[in-house]
């Protein structure tokens, strides 16, 4: 009678699941592939929707420049050139502001007004793209009017704005990643005598810096997608202009203002091919900020 | 000599984190400056009948966002409704079985997802529903919505699921409870404040988007018509309005402005006064 | 040892004698436990015996293999990732191995090193878990058990009177005698310990203690301590575990007075290590 209990073939394994269990399992990784297959979706259709255009135009639609829908010709690159130069401004002007808030809001300021400035600048991120838009038109375009640009859309303006919506993340990660500098380190440039601003110079900034482009390229992905504060105050003119004061055109406008009223299959598919080029390069760009910030994070 | 490198040296510090003080003023103050901008501006043309009258016919001065308000709350509402659990499941299925080939792919699905500007979202969409169905709907600015919040979801839900600490499951599991009730009832309630809060931010978040409408939901100047009719939305509804050559529509879109950015900012600040005693 | 047969002698326990508690049955035995964690072995053939309705204490130092035991007992082990056994564990006479881990908890609950209550459930909540969660839901039934089980912990009067207040809100020595309760609610046969009064004050500890002298009337407790004082004061008998092995299993009394392994000498009079 005992000797049956011994039967180790009868043993249970501890990691045996029961009926419940598998069933929420499944359940849940079901639940969970609806987002593979959502992906995969997303792929698919704007490969497909925009197949025809790859197929007339070639690569040749990433560097030609006539966008005539009239015509069915189409080619991105002042879409392409806008959506970079806008992007760049943005942070031309965001990565030093963002760095220098950062290091005020770490280094310097009392800890309950940086956490006040901090909520503040983390806020600024939920404003909603329309309403950035908004203030472009109504304050930035007549300003930059009143400043002798002759448009006062342009270029410069969408960089401007651009600017505004990307700051709150170079800020906030490039704070999180200068709080994590290890004190010795700064204490030993102390040690040596260095002043406050020399000890950010020399040891905090290069210790943060694979953080910091980390977060420049997050603000880039984010910048190259915005459609909403861009199309609204760029000028949606297709052509390439040497000046920045020059109104432009970006690849999310182009889509936002075109789609909906797009007669002609090929007008629609070169769109779609628009939309696949800018999540392509998105995805890359996104990448490397990841890249950037695991590298970061495995150096912990 | 040396006094003099010092005084330099002293000179450039101050210099130099005075700089820093004026871009943390610059980068905190825009919110500040935005607020009171909208404030001011919509104030001023904010009053009752215009949050509950429809549009009137282009042309003619006054009418409200009735229906916009509407129409935002239902397109939302339902993202809510289709995001939310498949962002809460995901992230319960990444935190409790994370592991293995399959995981790592809906992990990285969920990046690349995030990472998509939601334009192209509203081309998905688009090219999903509209462009089948022939017809603008308010289905299809909600399926849109939900995409973008899945990934924010999931995301947040998995980091709340990985902040329960482990013996509060062990805990569970020495009473004899199978694995699946430990986490349905005891796991997921313990993290429950976090992801409710993730998601009312998610919520949020979508409620200001605007560029996946403009060809989901597209607009309408007229009271909803159900799921499968174009519908406004107030994000939209503040574009087209300060688009237009109107010195009327101006003043309703900051108006519009106002309403949105009141809601975005009230659930912001109350999930981090919710969260805080949570968090620290 | 073959596996056909199973000795029902204590193994190294003396003889009885007139000198030693009445001899009860035997609640548990562990033949040939072996444990690891992946690839790191804690546990060497581990052979033991759980007497009935006593106090049995694990000692020794830490890394030893107390804690570890103690999981494999009611297969808390095998729910770490990575995480194997192998031997015979026996409840009563069945193979606590060939039963589902999830009722053989039922039977066998468990204390945990630190006061865990359900930071979402009430007190009262908290002790009906275990029936809750596994479809009770007469109310009668789970006022009646709450009752009960906080009596048992020792923890009835002083919370009586707010057993809808969140189980968190109670200090260390009350919220581990709440985990007490919830174990005790499930009604097991076996209550494991897992150093159940380190993270409490002396006085909370002594509670605690009290409260494992009286229930040992209706079940069988197994504790694991770093605290050899604890282990006296409340045991009958004693597992002393070195480095995954066990070293020494008998009287609690005899083996603080009289140990027959040098190492377990050494333990207790402090010239370890």
């Amino acid at each position: 009678m005992v000797t049956a209990v011994f039967d180790r073939a009868r043993r249970v394994p501890g990691s045996r699941e029961r009926a419940g269990d598998l069933l929420f399992r499944l359940t849940i990784s079901g639940v969970a592939g609806i987002i593979l297959l959502a992906a995969g979706a997303l792929a698919w259709q704007l490969a497909r929707e925009s197949a025809s255009t790859w197929k007339s135009f070639g690569l040749a639609f990433l560097w030609t420049s006539t966008w005539d829908p009239v015509s069915d010709v189409f080619g991105v690159l002042p879409f392409l050139y806008g959506t970079a130069v806008s992007s760049l401004l943005a942070l031309l002007i965001a990565v030093p502001l963002g760095v220098g808030a950062a290091i005020f809001l770490t280094e310097l300021a009392p800890k309950r007004l940086a956490d006040i400035l901090m909520f503040a600048i983390e806020l600024l991120a939920a404003v909603p793209s329309v309403i950035l838009g908004l203030m472009g038109i109504f304050i930035l375009v007549p300003g930059m009017r009143a400043l002798g640009a002759p448009y006062g859309v342009g270029m410069l303006t969408a960089g401007l704005i651009l600017a505004f919506m990307v700051l709150p993340y170079i800020t906030t990660i490039t704070r999180e990643v200068l709080l994590t500098v290890p004190r010795p380190l700064k204490e030993a440039m102390y040690a040596l005598g260095g002043t406050r601003w020399e000890v950010v110079r020399g040891v905090s900034l290069p210790y943060a810096r694979s953080g910091i482009v980390g977060a420049v390229f997050l603000s880039l992905g984010r910048a190259l997608g915005e459609t909403m504060a861009v199309t609204m105050v760029i000028g949606n003119t297709p052509k390439i202009s040497a000046s920045l004061l020059a109104p432009g055109y970006s690849m999310a406008a182009v889509i936002a203002n075109e789609l909906a009223e797009a007669a002609s299959d090929a007008h629609l598919s070169a769109l779609v091919a628009i939309g696949l080029t800018l999540m392509v390069v998105t995805i890359v760009v996104n990448g490397a900020a990841r890249l950037m910030l695991y590298r970061l994070g495995s150096r912990k | 000599m040396n006094d003099l490198v010092y005084a330099r040296r002293k000179k450039v510090n101050a210099l130099m984190f005075a700089l820093t003080a004026v871009c943390a003023t610059l980068a905190s103050g825009t919110l500040l400056a935005i607020l009171g901008y909208i404030a001011w501006k919509g104030g001023s043309s904010l009053s009752w009948s215009f949050l509950v009258n429809l549009p009137k016919p282009v042309g003619e001065h006054g009418g409200g966002i009735a229906n916009a308000i509407v129409g935002s709350a239902k397109v939302v509402g339902l993202a809510g409704v289709l995001g939310i659990p498949v962002g809460v499941s995901a992230g319960v299925y990444l935190a409790e079985y994370g592991r293995g080939k399959y995981a790592f792919s809906v992990r990285y699905a969920a990046d690349i997802m995030n990472g998509v500007p939601s334009i192209v979202v509203g081309l998905f969409a688009y090219a999903l529903i509209v462009h089948p169905m022939k017809k603008f709907s308010a289905l299809s600015g909600s399926v849109a919505l939900a995409f973008i919040m899945v990934p924010i979801v999931l995301r947040n839900t998995e980091e709340f699921l990985r902040l329960v600490p482990g013996t509060i499951r062990e805990a569970a599991l020495a009473l004899g409870v199978p694995r699946w009730k430990v986490t349905l009832f005891v796991i997921l309630p313990t993290a429950g404040r976090g992801i409710m809060t993730g998601a009312l931010l998610a919520l949020a978040r979508v409620a200001g988007e605007t560029a996946p409408l403009i060809f989901t939901a597209f607009g309408n100047r007229f009271a909803d018509n159900g799921w499968l009719n174009p519908i406004a939305t107030l994000p939209h509804t503040i574009y087209t309005y300060a688009i237009s050559p109107y010195e009327d529509w101006h003043n309703q879109a900051w108006a519009a402005a106002l309403i949105l950015m009141a809601f975005v900012l009230v659930v912001n600040v109350t999930a981090r006064l919710w969260l805080r005693p949570r968090l620290t | 040892m073959a596996a056909t047969e199973i000795d029902m002698r204590p193994m190294s326990l003396p003889a009885e004698s007139s000198a030693t508690p009445k001899a009860m049955p035997i609640a548990m035995s562990v033949r040939d436990l072996r444990a690891s964690y992946g690839a790191a072995s804690v546990l060497k053939d581990v052979n033991l015996e759980v007497r009935e309705r006593t106090v049995t204490a694990i000692i020794g130092p830490s890394g030893c293999g107390k804690s570890t035991l103690i999981r494999c007992l009611n297969r808390m082990h095998e729910a770490i990732p990575g995480a194997t056994c192998d031997g015979d564990i026996l409840l009563g006479d069945r193979n606590a191995l060939a039963l589902d881990p999830v009722l053989l908890r039922r039977e066998v609950g468990m204390v945990f090193q630190r006061p865990n209550p359900f930071p979402t459930m009430t007190i009262a909540q908290n002790v009906a878990a275990g029936l809750v969660l596994n479809g009770v839901c007469d109310h009668a039934v789970l006022a009646e058990t709450v009752e009960k089980s906080l009596r048992r912990a020792a923890l009835w009067d002083e919370v009586k009177d707010k057993l809808d207040a969140p189980g968190v809100g109670l200090s260390g020595g009350q919220q581990q005698r709440l985990c007490i309760a919830r174990a005790l609610a499930v009604e097991p046969r076996v209550l494991l310990l897992d150093e159940p009064c380190s993270a409490l004050d002396p006085i909370a500890t002594g509670r605690i203690e009290e409260l494992l002298l009286q229930i040992k009337d209706q079940l069988t407790v197994v504790i694991v301590t770093h605290n050899m004082q604890q282990a006296a004061r409340v045991s009958e008998y004693t597992v002393f575990m070195l480095m995954g092995e066990m070293v020494e299993y008998g009287l609690t009394r005899q083996m603080f007075t009289k140990p027959t392994d040098k190492r377990t000498e050494d333990y207790i009079t402090g010239r370890f290590g």
